[in-house]
């Protein structure tokens, strides 16, 4: 599905947030969202994802402009936000509607995928921080989106995990083919993941950069054409040192 | 990853229980039966003191009769079938004012903690009342009622409702509106959002409320029994009194410690059941 993005503005009271931002996420394409902190990346997720109905300007949903929460799309927030009194399980289940032995073998399939078989009976303050977003990683896939809306999910695991989490979801991209708009402040994902980089720079924020990349995946992670936009990058966010980039 | 992280875990949760044990005997070395033994050691010497103490008259015993008098009064009653009697009615009226005062609280604070206009409509009044101390009412609900069963159910009813109500509206309140949107995000709507989210989340504060609840509780129905009762333990209270029985007011006092004991012990067990999922400090 397409995401079309026309001139959203948001003001909180009477500060705005982001300002005039446009831009278009084709059917199956990975969109980034790259920006410093608090420069709105979340406040337009939220727009999209329609939880948030106070914004200015358009969002088309696969040619739809509405302003509700739409079921064809799949959220994963910058916490886990997992129900406590849930399991693993329920919480992977939490979304999906039907048969209940149907939905158990489906989150189950996705438990496996996420590396979390074995702990579908755990409850959530027994389990570590990546894996508590592992889960909600799962909850947000099992229900097959066919946009999925991202927002810093991998921020708050160890680099290890986080290499294994960005290949399973280009895995998943390569099976289902969703459309991804990937909030993160971490340049090298943006990079090894994403189709499209939008950068968005500045309080309030505003687009600053929209650069198509047309690099097949997956890709390797010391490629020069990658370590030059790279650089670009790092010199429009205004972060001279390179050691910036990786903000918690 | 998925087995290594396995053992990790396993590590994490299970030797938990292991360690506070060894915590805590190794601050009571040498003590056989550890804290437990400990914190008998002041009522078993109290007991025997107060035993001797009214067994050698060194206090008066018409005043204060041995523990052994006392058991000895319960278990007279019990032969002659009084002691069910009186205990039987004591947990009918606290049951029915609990079930009442429960039900009025989950229905009104329910209401007000989920929407504004109830809460402007109702909380105002309700915290007004709340103002009054409940046993003023006692007069008026047997004017009203009578003196029958009626006034003191309404009045124990009365004592339960403000904890429940109140832990019930706060349990609402402060449901993470994180967990909220997530249900919306799956195009949940209102009951929805109630049944699955909003409910299980209030739950440890509802629970919280109706312990409370049933303290409020028992005090009450003492306080209604010490009026116009001809039969329960806050009867005998007054019976004691008035036939110069100490034994007998204080195998009552007796009785209703071990009754509040048991039936709060019986919540506290509902609570872990319920909320064994959550995330808390005292929990081991
Ligand atoms: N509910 C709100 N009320 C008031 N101001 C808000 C609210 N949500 C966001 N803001 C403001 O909007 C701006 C952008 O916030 P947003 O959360 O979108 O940033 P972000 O780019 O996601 O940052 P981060 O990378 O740290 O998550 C911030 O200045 C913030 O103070
Ligand atoms: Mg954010």
């Amino acid at each position: 599905m397409s995401v079309i993005i026309e001139q959203v503005s948001r003001t909180f009271g009477n500060q705005t947030a982001v300002r005039n931002v446009s831009f278009e996420a084709e059917d199956g394409e990975i969109v980034g969202l790259l920006g410093t902190s608090g420069c709105g990346k979340s406040t337009i997720l939220r727009a999209i994802s329609g939880l948030d109905e106070g914004y200015d300007g358009k969002v088309n949903v696969n040619g739809k402009t509405s302003r509700g929460v739409s079921e064809d799309l799949g959220i994963i927030f910058q916490e886990p936000r997992l129900m406590p009194w849930l399991t693993v399980l329920d919480n992977v289940c939490f979304g999906l509607s039907g048969d209940k032995k149907e939905k158990r073998e489906k989150a189950k399939a996705l438990l496996e995928k996420v590396g979390l078989g074995g702990f579908e009976s755990y409850y959530p303050k027994q389990l570590s921080g990546g894996m508590a977003q592992r889960t909600a990683i799962a909850r947000a896939l099992v229900t097959g989106p066919d946009t999925l809306l991202l927002d810093e999910p991998f921020s708050a695991l160890d680099a290890f995990t986080k290499l294994q989490l960005q290949d399973l979801l280009l895995q998943i991209w390569e099976t289902d083919h969703p459309t991804m708009i990937i909030v993160t402040h971490d340049i090298d994902e943006a990079l090894s993941l994403c189709d499209r980089i939008i950068i968005l720079k500045g309080q309030p924020g505003v687009v600053d950069k929209n650069i198509k990349l047309t690099k097949t995946k997956p890709r390797r992670k010391g490629d020069p054409e990658l370590a030059k936009l790279k650089e670009d990058i790092l010199r429009s966010l205004n972060t001279t040192h390179s050691g910036d980039e990786k903000g918690a | 990853m998925a087995l290594s992280q396995g053992h990790e875990a396993q590590a994490g949760v299970m030797p938990a229980h292991e360690k506070q044990k060894t915590e805590r005997r190794q601050r009571l070395p040498g003590i056989p039966w550890g804290s437990m033994g400990l914190s008998l050691l002041l009522p078993v010497i109290l007991l025997g003191g107060w035993e001797l103490s009214a067994r050698f008259e060194w206090v008066d015993s018409h005043l204060l009769p041995a523990p052994t008098v006392i058991l000895q009064t319960i278990f007279a009653m019990a032969a002659d079938g009084s002691l069910w009697q009186h205990v039987g009615i004591t947990l009918y009226r606290i049951f029915w004012g609990f079930v009442w005062g429960t039900g009025a609280a989950l229905v009104l604070g329910s209401l007000v903690g989920m929407s504004r206009y109830a809460e402007a409509v109702f909380d105002p009044s309700i915290q007004a009342i709340r103002a009054i101390p409940s046993l003023a009412w006692v007069p008026l609900f047997i004017l009203w009622l009578g003196i029958g069963e009626g006034s003191k159910v309404t009045l124990i009813a009365v004592g339960v409702f403000f904890p429940v109500y109140l832990n019930v509206i706060g349990g609402i309140q402060s449901v993470d509106r994180k967990l909220i949107e997530v249900g919306r995000a799956y195009g949940m709507n209102t009951i929805t959002l109630i049944r699955r989210i909003i409910l299980p989340a209030s739950l440890p504060s509802f629970l919280v409320g109706i312990r409370s609840g049933l303290g409020l509780g028992w005090m009450f129905v003492v306080a209604a029994e010490l009026m116009g009762a001809s039969q329960g333990l806050g009867y005998l209270l007054v019976l004691g009194q008035n036939t110069l029985r100490p034994d007998t007011i204080l195998a009552s006092i007796l009785l209703f410690a071990v009754l509040g004991k048991v039936t709060d012990a019986f919540l506290k067990k509902l609570q872990q059941r319920a909320l064994h999922w959550q995330d808390s400090a005292q929990q081991k």
